[in-house]
């Protein structure tokens, strides 16, 4: 007797599923690593697991849109003359003039400006048109030093000091030489069209007993007016936030792997770091074993999408978030308006992250003076303020819902969470029990 | 002259006072006592004025110097004259790591030795150095000149871009993509002027070699990954 192998449907492996086998091909054509701009496109433990629990018989709501709640907020209150006073707990992130064109940094400028909120410059240095358009003007003071000078380190209104990021904790910067047109490669003192590598530490110090020199020095230059940041990627985010503190920072910026970058390799976005969602209540807890919460301000970075997730971030106790990728969003980035174009660099919008080649339809992620062009960073500029006032009103409404009178009433007792990694990682109960995993006696 | 005395006078009074000069000011000799290895001495100047450290000074002394010239009568901690704008900066004794690391001009002089990293990351200043420098020392280095008249360490020049590196002793070992290169006529008009700046005298340019980069890394090359 025969037997017959019955026909089964075909069945692809979850292991090797399309995007490890197309990798796989990719790697062995072309000998090298994939480059690619943004953050971790894995699905990561994130706000969306966590929901608020509103007002109920023991929590007394505020009515919305008739009674007030605040959403302003002071960064570097602690050694600094002159903090930044912001209408919004939402500040726009470093990104380098090099990696974006000059109308976008334009326009990120004037959205934040809008807004009353600051925004950042990146590696690369800081540039007239930037300065002149953002009224609250953060300088990265990162180890390439690309660009860095005094003179831009005292027109600055606070000084951040670049240790990593969350899209690459550990690893320095990368500008491919399309990008480096005449005015970027002036700007960063390096021959134009070259594959321009950012150092991953700083040059002239080494360690946080290092760093509390190096801020003196900072300070000292500026006459102690500019708060000073310090900016770590989400990696050891108890111990960096501690040690950020002993060094004088006045504010510490925490950036999870959901952060985005201009440019780095897939592998490491991808399997370096931690998510946001986890780095929060480590980075809060070091600032209050300190008894330096709300002294030093946590500034939470890496995926954040509306206003829940802000109300979120701050409910687990930052006092602002810094936001990027959803920017560049508001600005036009992946629009499907340039479907087309997006099709024929062999993408699709929303998927568009070869930033690094300086194509990008939308003029942004590019040094092309025609694509650049297609930008008007007015409306631009506009675009994202609009956004940030969307974000800040939905942030009120859950403030309000929970019966909060400012942003910064939100605390982790108005939260639950959806699953157990989020429970875990928020330190937040399991919706529907008054469980914490990892805390004892609870 | 102003004089300051850091055994009594706090530091933030004489960088206050250095940043304060006004155009046209007539004290423009400034002596600072007693440093006692004090860090951020005199860093931030953007007046072309005098500074005299009478002793050692510890971190960053003479840190983004713009236009002034500051003398160190001692030694100096790591990060002497970092980010130099432009001015000059001389240290009668040794200077430890990270000398000159990111200055983007100016001169600096080191008559003793200075420690590793000296010139890292260097973007258009000048550094002579009397004596020997440390290892990984102009890594990264951008522009500019950096001339040793002693020995250099290990891995000189790793990652170089257009810095140019001037050694007239012994290199232990070049860093990834640092070649010798020749000694041409405006190299050695160059160095010349170089080391006149520097008070450099009993010295010929024919006892030095030229350094700079092989440009193999400038773009990414998969043949090269060994180098990365």
């Amino acid at each position: 007797m025969t037997y017959h192998n019955p026909p089964t449907p075909p069945r692809k492996s979850a292991t090797f599923d399309d995007a490890s086998l197309a990798e796989i091909r990719r790697a062995a054509a072309t000998g090298i690593y994939d480059i690619r701009g943004g953050g971790t496109k894995k699905k990561l433990p994130h706000f969306d697991d966590l929901s608020f629990l509103g007002a109920s018989m023991s929590r007394y709501p505020l009515e919305g849109y008739r009674e007030r709640c605040d959403t302003s907020v002071t960064l570097g209150t602690r050694f600094a003359a002159k903090p930044l006073h912001l209408k919004i707990p939402i500040t726009i992130a470093g990104m380098s003039f090099g990696a974006l064109s000059g109308p976008a940094k334009e326009a990120l400028g004037r959205g934040a400006t809008l807004s009353g909120t600051s925004t950042t410059t990146g590696d690369g240095g800081m540039t007239d048109e930037e300065r002149g358009h953002s009224d609250l003007l953060v300088y990265q003071y990162l180890p390439s030093r690309y660009g860095m000078n005094p003179a831009d380190l005292r027109r600055a209104d606070a000084i951040e000091i670049v240790i990593g990021q969350g899209a690459k904790p550990g690893g320095g910067g990368m500008l491919l030489g399309q990008k480096i047109s005449d005015r970027v490669a002036e700007m960063r003192t390096l021959p134009k069209g070259i594959d321009q590598r950012s150092a991953c530490r700083h040059p002239d110090w080494t360690g946080p007993d290092d760093l509390e020199i190096k801020i003196l020095e900072l300070r000292e230059i500026t006459d102690w007016e500019k708060p000073i940041y310090i900016k770590v990627g989400g990696s050891r985010p108890y111990y960096d936030t501690a040690l950020a503190v002993k060094a004088g920072a006045d504010v510490v910026v925490v950036d999870g792997m959901q952060g985005g970058t201009a440019a780095t390799q897939d592998v490491f976005i991808e399997n370096v770091g931690q998510p946001t969602l986890a780095c929060i209540r480590p980075a809060v807890k070091a600032l209050q074993d300190l008894g330096m919460h709300r002294k030093v301000q946590l500034v939470v970075s890496g995926g954040i999408r509306n206003g829940a997730d802000v109300a979120k971030a701050l409910a687990l106790g930052a006092d602002a978030v810094s936001i990027g990728t959803a920017a560049l969003v508001a600005i036009g980035d992946n629009d499907p308006k340039w479907e087309r174009e997006y099709n024929a660099l062999g993408t699709t919008a929303g998927a568009y992250d070869d930033w690094h080649e300086g194509k990008d339809p939308a003029g942004i992620t590019t040094q092309d003076p025609e694509l650049a062009a297609r930008l008007d960073p007015v409306a631009a500029g506009r675009r994202l303020a609009n956004y940030l006032k969307v974000m800040t009103l939905e942030a009120q409404t859950i403030a309000r819902a929970c019966g909060h009178n400012h942003l910064h009433n939100l605390e982790p007792e108005d939260l639950c969470a959806l699953t157990i990694e989020a429970a875990a990682m928020a330190q937040v109960p399991l919706a529907g029990t008054d469980w914490i995993p990892g805390k004892t006696g609870l | 002259m102003p004089y300051f005395d850091l055994s009594e006078t706090p530091l933030r009074e004489l960088n206050r006072a250095l940043h304060a000069i006004a155009p046209g000011a007539n004290d423009r000799e400034f002596e600072v006592a007693n440093p006692r290895g004090s860090h951020a001495v005199a860093v931030g100047c953007q007046a072309p004025v005098a500074v005299t450290i009478k002793g050692s000074v510890g971190y960053y002394c003479a840190g983004m110097n713009s236009a002034a010239t500051i003398t160190v009568h001692g030694s100096a901690g790591p990060g002497v004259a970092e980010n130099m704008m432009s001015g000059t900066v001389i240290v009668e004794g040794d200077a430890s790591q990270y000398a000159g690391a990111t200055g983007r001009g100016g001169l600096l002089v080191i008559k003793g030795n200075a420690a590793s990293r000296c010139g890292i990351s260097m973007k258009g200043i000048d550094i002579v150095v009397h004596g020997d420098i440390g290892h990984m020392s102009a890594f990264m280095g951008q522009s500019g000149h950096l001339v040793v008249l002693g020995n250099a360490g290990d891995a000189l020049g790793d990652s170089l871009y257009e810095a140019k590196l001037f050694v007239r002793g012994t290199v232990k070992s070049l860093g990834a993509d640092c070649v010798e290169k020749e000694m041409r006529p405006e190299h050695h008009a160059v160095l010349a002027a170089l080391l006149e700046k520097a008070g450099v005298t009993g010295v010929e340019t024919t006892e030095f070699k030229r350094y700079g980069s092989a440009r193999k890394l400038y773009n990414f090359n998969i043949d090269n990954a060994d180098a990365y």
